[in-house]
This record gives C-alpha cells, structure tokens and sequence, in this order.
C-alpha cells in the first residue's frame, strides 16, 4: 500500500520517490541472486528450476497480489510460452533468445485477448473464466497431436548455443545462467511497474474498483494492461522451461500448475513482488525434501499445508505467536 | 438422436444432483467450495465398498452414501468451514483446493489408484425401445430419481419454514439471527444435506461417470460451470445449467468426439461473457 496517506505534506511524485527508493534488503536479495550461480554450480538443475517457478509466481503476483484478480488458470500463459518456444526452435530456428522474444509475444497476445473475459463478473466469473481458458487450451494441446505430440509431449527440441558461444551442458550451468539473468531483468522490471504510478493506481483499483472509476481511473484499460504484462512474463517462464529441458508436454497446461502457482504465490505472500521468488524456493525445498519421504502422496502434505494456512491466516504463518490471539 | 438426447438428460439430471449442493453453498451462501467433489467421491466409494466388502445390495447403499457424506460434511461445516465464511475468495479457494488434495491423496493411499466397478442389479442393467428411442434401464432410474429430488427441493425452499429460514440467512444473516433464526445451524444443516446430495450423487454416478480418487479433481469445473452458468437465484437455474451441460457433453462426445470437453468450456465462456452473473440472477441479491 503507498503511503500517500501518512505524510500529507509531501508530493504525490516524492512520496512515489520515496517508496520507490532501493531498499537495502533489496539490494541485498539480488546480489544473493546473482551471486547464486557461483556458490550453487552443483545444484544448477534445482535452481533452474526455482528460477523458472519464481518467475511464473511473479507475474502471478502482478494480476493477484497487485491487480486483485483471482485466476485458476495462470498455467495457461505458461503452457503457451512453452509450446511457442519449443515449436518455434523447432520448426524456425533454433536461437533461444529469439525464441523467447517470440514466445513472450505469443502469450502476451494471449493476455490481450483473454483479457476481455476477466473484466466483468464476480470473483466466481473470473475463476471460471480464466479455468476455462486453460482447460480449453489444455484440450487444444490434446488434439493437436501432429503439431505438439499430445500426450507424448513434444519431444527432439534442440537448442542452437545462448548467444552462438554458450553451449547448453548437462550440470545446467548454462541453463541457470540464461534463466537467472532473465529473472533478474524481470523483477527489475516489475519493480519498476508496480512502483510507477501505473503500479499505485492497480493497487487502488484492488482495494476499491468503485472508488477507482470515480477518482477517474481507466479501470478496464488499466486491468487488459496488466493482464497482458502478466501473460508475457508467465510466457517467459514457460519458454525458459521449454528451452532449458528441450521438452514440452500437455503437464505445462495442467490444473496441477496453475494450482501450484497459486500456492508458490501464498507461500512467499502477495502483493510484495518478492513473494512469488520467496515461495518458490521454499515450495520447491519442501517437495524435494516431502517427494524424497513419500513420492506418491506428497499433495497430502501440500493440502494440509493449504488449509492450515488459510485457517491461521496467511499473512500470519510465519508468526505462530499471533495465532491463538485475533482469530 | 432422440437416444443420445435421453442420455444427455440422464447425464444432465445426474450432474444436477451432484452440483445442487454446490449451488446452495457457494451460489445462496457465497462460499467457493471447490471440495464439493469430495464428498461425491465419498458417496461414491461408500456405495462401492459396501457392495464389495460387504455385499450390501445397490439400492441399499444409496441411503448410507448419502447420510455418510451428510454427515462428513456436517463436521467439517462445524469445525473447518465456518470460519471461512467470512474470509476473502482466495482463501476459500486454496482452504478448498487443500482438502481437494488431501482427499485425493487419502483415497489414493487407502483404496488404490484403480479405476472401481459398480455391479450393478439386474433390473437395472440392459436397455429397452420405446419407439424407436432405446431407453437404459439405468439410466431411467437416474432421470426419475433425480427428477423426484429436485422437485422435492424446490418444495422444501419454497413452500417449508426451513426454506424460508434459510432464505433469510443468506440474505442476511445478521437480520436473520436477530429475527430468533439459528442462522449457524440453519447453514450446518444445509452444508450437511448439500453434501449429503453429493454423495448420492456420487454413489449414482459411479458406474456412469466413472470413480477413482482424481474424481474430485476431474469434475470440479463441470459442478462449478453448472453453478456458475445456472445462476444462483433459484434450483431452475443450476438444473438448466446442468441439462444445458449434460446435452452438450453428450451429444458433442458423439458427434465431434475429436473436440470433447471443448464445446461444454466454450459453451461456458460464452455464456459467461454474455451473462458474467449466471443465466438467472435474483433480482436485489448482492
């Protein structure tokens, strides 16, 4: 929330300024990012991972935590990104970065026209909508098998090296590398979205739309914005999966990830932009370490965790001495 | 066609019955119960591991799925799902999705993965004509016993004391309890018999829609797509919705078998954009 409101003496554009102003924690958490690649060089594969996840969270968090629009179906940007990258290297040509831009372009344009559907309705509406969305492509994806291999997924996507001199190697160095240095330009981005007064006015359409439209704030452009913006980052992730493991299959469009999504996103917290990156490390830690205990029945574990934390509070998880008061 | 037609409507009434619960607690008391599925699963397995294990005759096991969906869903109203009455949509919707998780995983660990068979009696089994419309026995018994339900139901919320009580509730609870209404048990019942619902539902649907523990899972969008489409003003909308839904599926899976589910999500997000409420919508509901 800006804090406008507390120091009416100040400006709109300095008290902009001074809630945009770097943090020194912040400086702190992407130096650890950056500097994640040299002190992980044996866990580059998880990080891959974590990396991707992060991302696809992040821009999860520009429509919900910032926008306040629930989505059931974010994993269809993401699906999206990766059959564009992995067909696209395929069939066009096979230099990642263009096939990223490409990929991104695509699920942007997804975003554009979908988002025409999250507009009007209820919190219900919007679910169902955006549900919709990706069983619909999911149910593309399927029948579609001579382009994207259906069910078998879409295998024999090869790679040309990261800028013709960086080969793609087994440890996943390279792979963390390019995926890292496309998170960090990411945040870097969102931060500065989300701090422009574009971010600051969808923080005021999330809290009250009513009040937003009254103050003169283009409500609908404002939300097809950042539905789009959302919808190209989560593209990104999905491209950066596709290229990074040379394989898409219909698993990229499934419920399973756009509820996993949702919970990274709540794990880490809303509305904060580095909540999407905090849950996904910790998602990812706690099904390595829940998989490794008991493989098959881990979403046991991940349900319970859902509705304890929904029954103390989310904002308060990680404070268990506010639970027993405030309920 | 006109058989095809017959089984869309079997299928519509059967989805009808498993939704109409969801319909109360999520479209009348505006809570996103995405676990609505699990109590079907419940009813399902019930009816199946009775016949099984303890070869309970079919028409038996339907009473007991329904009271013992009935009453899981009464427990977890009383100790899990009251207090998220009151919190945001998206904290209902992970709360739910979690117990979503946990049933699948539960059923996975105590059951098995496999797909479970209902045998059913003899004199339901095989089909019969009825000028020239070939008519499942099953499927009969389906359309009748749904059709007495619904009937039933739009009695007791139009005509019953408990109908209006709880129409009060929903509109406003505060008023309501001031009134002298037990608003927190008029919705515990109501919880309790919209799951109970489920679970005949589920125990009617097991031969025709299939039963394995990713059910919840696989037929949560059809429940929310029928509450979400029908509306939440009366029952007529939900079972419009589920006709509406049951025809299409049906009729799509036998004429266009290469676009399965996608005629019943386009339908969907048609109709959405067209009404984003539902196709009836109560006039003054908030």
């Amino acid at each position: 929330m800006s804090q406008v409101s507390g120091r009416p003496s100040m400006s709109v554009l300095q008290a902009l300024a001074a809630h945009s102003r770097w943090r020194g924690w912040e400086i702190a958490l992407f130096a650890a990012l950056a500097l994640s690649w040299f002190v992980l060089p044996e866990h580059a594969l998880l990080a891959n991972e974590i990396a991707l996840l992060a991302l696809f969270a992040v821009s999860l968090d520009l429509i919900l935590g910032y926008a306040g629009i629930v989505s059931l179906g974010h994993a269809a940007f993401f699906g999206v990104g990766a059959y564009a990258a992995a067909l696209f290297a395929k069939h066009v040509m096979p230099d990642p970065l263009v096939g990223l831009v490409f990929a991104v372009a695509v699920a942007s344009l997804l975003g554009l026209l979908t988002s025409a559907l999250i507009l009007r309705g209820s919190d219900l509406t919007r679910l169902m909508v955006t549900l919709g969305v990706a069983s619909l492509l999911y149910e593309l994806a399927n029948r579609l098998d001579q382009w994207t291999g259906g069910a078998d997924g879409l295998q024999g996507v090869t790679m040309a090296p990261l800028l013709g001199r960086f080969d793609w190697d087994l440890q996943g160095r390279t792979a963390y590398a390019y995926t890292l240095v496309v998170l960090l330009l990411a945040l870097f981005a969102c931060r500065r979205l989300v701090h422009s007064p574009f971010g600051v006015s969808l923080q005021a359409l999330r809290d009250n739309r009513l009040r937003a439209s009254a103050i003169g704030l283009s409500v609908n452009a404002r939300l097809v914005a950042i539905y789009t913006i959302a919808g190209g980052i989560a593209g990104a992730a999905g491209a950066l999966l596709a290229q990074t493991t040379g394989f898409a299959s219909l698993d990229v469009l499934d419920f399973h990830r756009s509820a996993d999504v949702l919970l990274v996103l709540v794990i880490g917290g809303t509305g904060y932009l580095y909540g999407g990156l905090l849950g996904a490390i910790a998602f990812k830690l706690l099904h390595d370490l829940i998989a490794a205990w008991t493989p098959q029945y881990w979403t046991f574990w991940i349900g319970l965790f859902l509705v304890v934390l929904v029954l103390v509070g989310r904002d308060r998880l990680l404070k268990p001495w506010t639970w027993r008061a405030a309920r | 066609m006109l058989t095809l037609l017959f089984d869309g409507i079997a299928y519509g009434m059967l989805l009808f019955v498993l939704a109409v619960g969801l319909a109360v607690t999520l479209g009348l008391m505006n809570f996103i119960n995405l676990a609505h599925g699990a109590f079907a699963m419940a009813g399902g397995y019930a009816t199946v591991l009775l016949m099984d294990r303890a070869g309970v005759p079919f028409l038996a096991t339907l009473p007991i799925a329904f009271a013992l969906a009935a009453g899981a869903g009464a427990l977890l109203e009383r100790t899990l799902y009251r207090p998220m009455y009151g919190k945001p949509h998206l904290d209902q919707v992970l709360f739910s999705i979690g117990l979503v998780f946990m049933a699948v995983a539960a059923v996975d660990y105590l059951i098995g993965s496999q797909q479970q068979i209902v045998k059913l009696p003899a004199f339901l089994s095989g089909r019969f004509d009825l000028a020239a419309v070939g008519i499942g026995k099953y499927r009969l018994f389906i359309i009748v016993l749904c059709a007495l339900l619904t009937v039933a139901l739009q009695l007791v919320l139009s005509r019953t004391r408990f109908g209006s009580r709880l129409r009060a509730a929903v509109d406003d609870p505060r008023v309501a309890s001031g009134l002298g209404i037990n608003v927190n048990r008029v919705f515990l019942l109501t919880f309790a018999v919209g799951s109970g619902l489920a679970g005949l539902g589920g125990a009617l649907g097991a031969e025709v829609l299939g039963l394995d523990p990713t059910f919840p899972l696989k037929f949560m969008i059809y429940f929310l797509i029928v509450v979400s489409v029908g509306g939440t003003s009366t029952i007529t909308g939900p079972l419009l919705a589920a006709l509406l839904l049951g025809i299409a599926d049906v009729l799509g899976k036998y004429y266009a078998p290469k676009l399965g589910a996608f005629i019943v999500y386009t339908l969907m997000i048609v109709i959405l954009l067209w009404r984003p409420q539902g196709l009836f919508v109560r006039k003054g509901a908030r």
